[in-house]
């Protein structure tokens, strides 16, 4: 499968990156051939297999008790943000 | 023109409350509520999720989005949304399964909203509602998931920024989806409001639309009036009212009503409600079309429920209102529109049921006061049936003294709103006020006697004829005795005197 110069801005602009115009006949090229390369799946014989939802055939997800068992750790976690501030985590204004 | 599609059991109702416009169109919705599940903790994780706490104090590691945690499943908001199911006749699914749905939002940490999508664990129920005119009408419901909630941005007060509070990111919510049934916005308003009452009784959710723990997006089209197809429709986000819901719709339905007619075509978008104009406006762009690229996620496996699972649950669900309205209506011989009202909250139900029980009779009655007086002075004060000073033993007690004839009942309403300021017994202020009602034969006929001697000019006339007198000669005994008097007695005693 190959993939246009559309695909590539339409996924670049869904995975929020920016490409340069001398990037995008790159990832032309590069994607393209990962999807060829992930297309050779189309080949496997999947007749009468039912899709999986997870690799784990047969488990089922565990059930949590519904309990809090978790403290308060915001000064912590915000250690790790550009910018907090009264709380909150600060970002760029979003425009609605 | 083909005939259109018939929709539930409702008479076609369609557009009948439209607002002003033209007949020959046909408005349709479809709803997808969001509830807030009434858990502990989180969908994911050990978290409260209890409203109102400061910002990002609950919010841990899996709700940040962190690499490398793991989500593990809440029971409990899995046995909710399976009482959900059971509620509306649904089918539970043996297997479902959680995806990703993928967007960029800040209030989104990671990236991806844990949703599920092909293999929901509620599918195909139905409620039934019962509009305004009692014409009754079965409402689809298509599916109900299981999702995550995201955290909040907050705009104000921080010029060039937004803040994020992630305490709500990671509540479980369900989605209820409806078929697009509905005609009107009374409809959508009568079935937002049914599944409102449903999972309140439940207990599975607050429904605390303030807060948002219960809120609501509307899909709205419009079509020609026996048109097959349906229109194209724009989908209206984050309704937090029944009255906005109402406000929202019959806009859009007029704004595409207009569009079309002067030859425009509607566009499908997402546009949100400004209550302060009163509009709808357009959020997102055709350009930035919504692509969500759902898949299964690998840190969830599938949920599989026994039957024996389900059966349990089922054990547990309570009355539903439809069945406790019906036993109402059955067993207290009250009407359709009282047995809806009392039934509306679980809260109230009880209430009732408890001061019919302490009363003993009168079952219209005692649903009187308690939709009437009681009700109107809970919402007066912004209560909860518990929280009120009158309880039901007070209220029966109240009840009762109307009944055995001791107050009239308009001395009641007196009694009753001292009753609520002051938590005492109705007998109590009967005793202190010295309003016990005047019974005794002797007493009123002495209060005619007086009130004629001090009026011979109207006696005359009433006597000569002038009968509309009759109730001034009512209302000045009433006066004498304080509103005591026996209103029956006093009508037969009075005629009789007046008669001479």
């Amino acid at each position: 499968m190959s993939l246009t110069r559309t695909d590539i801005e339409n996924i670049a602009r869904l995975a929020r990156l920016e490409l340069t115009e001398a990037e995008i006949p790159v990832y032309v090229d590069s994607l393209s051939r990962i999807f060829a390369f992930v297309g050779e799946l189309e080949r496997a014989p999947t007749e009468g297999i039912s899709p999986m939802a997870h690799p784990l055939p047969g488990l089922a997800q565990r059930l949590r008790a519904d309990e809090v068992t978790e403290t308060d750790r915001r000064d912590l976690y915000q250690r790790n943000a550009p910018a907090a501030e009264a709380g909150l985590y600060l970002v760029p204004k979003v425009i609605e | 023109m083909a005939p259109s599609r018939a929709v539930g059991v409702g008479l076609n109702m369609a557009g009948s409350d439209m607002a002003g416009t033209d007949s020959g169109w046909e408005t349709v919705i479809g709803l997808e509520i969001h509830a807030q599940l009434a858990t502990r903790s989180k969908i994911f994780s050990g978290s409260a999720t209890a409203y109102g706490a400061l910002p990002n104090t609950q919010a841990n590691l899996v709700d940040l989005g962190y690499p490398g945690v793991l989500p593990v499943l809440n029971g409990e908001a899995v046995r909710m949304a399976v009482c959900f199911g059971l509620a509306i006749g649904a089918r539970i699914a043996p297997r479902s399964v959680f995806a990703r749905k993928n967007y960029f939002y800040p209030d989104l940490p990671k990236g991806y909203q844990i949703s599920q999508y092909e293999l929901p664990i509620v599918a195909e129920g139905v409620l039934e509602v019962v509009l305004d005119d009692g014409v009754r009408k079965r409402i689809g419901i298509t599916r109900a998931h299981l999702e995550e909630d995201a955290g909040k941005s907050l705009h104000e007060g921080l010029p060039g920024l937004t803040g994020i509070d992630l305490n709500r990111a990671g509540t479980p919510l369900i989605e209820i989806v409806s078929e697009p049934d509905m005609r009107s916005a009374r409809e959508a308003i009568a079935y937002m409001k049914k599944v409102h009452t449903l999972v309140r009784y439940l207990g599975i959710c607050d429904g605390n639309m303030q807060e948002g723990s219960f809120r609501c997006d509307a899909n709205v089209s419009v079509r020609r009036r026996g048109a097959e197809q349906f229109g194209t429709r724009a989908e209206i986000k984050n309704l937090n009212s029944f009255r906005f819901v109402e406000k929202a719709i019959n806009f859009e339905v007029e704004r595409q009503i207009e569009l079309i007619e002067s030859g425009g075509k509607v566009v499908q978008e997402t546009r949100l409600y400004d209550p302060d104009k009163g509009e709808t406006r357009s959020m997102r762009s055709k350009e930035a079309a919504n692509d969500y690229r759902y898949f299964p996620d690998p840190d969830l496996l599938p949920v599989l429920l026994e039957p024996a699972f389900i059966e349990a649950v089922r054990a547990t669900l309570p009355e539903l209102p439809d069945a406790k309205a019906a036993r109402f209506v059955r067993d207290h011989g009250l009407s359709d529109y009282d047995a809806g009202v009392l039934t509306a909250s679980r809260e109230i139900a009880a209430f009732y049921e408890d001061v019919l029980q302490r009363v003993g009779s009168d079952p219209k009655l005692c649903a009187n006061w308690v939709m009437g007086d009681f009700s109107a002075f809970l919402n007066r004060d912004n209560l909860e049936v518990g929280a009120a000073k009158v309880d039901a033993a007070h209220l029966a007690g109240l009840v009762s003294r109307i009944v055995d004839a001791t107050i009239s009942g308009k001395i009641a309403k007196e009694i009753f709103e001292a009753m609520w300021e002051s938590g005492a017994s109705a007998d109590a202020v009967i005793e202190q006020k010295g309003l016990r009602q005047i019974t005794d034969t002797g007493a009123i006929e002495a209060a005619i006697d007086e009130v004629m001697a001090k009026n011979p000019g109207q006696l005359a006339d009433y006597r000569s004829g002038k009968d509309k007198l009759f109730g001034f000669f009512v209302g000045q005994v009433m006066k004498a005795t304080g509103g005591k008097a026996n209103p029956a007695q006093l009508n037969e005693l009075l005629k009789a005197k007046l008669a001479g």
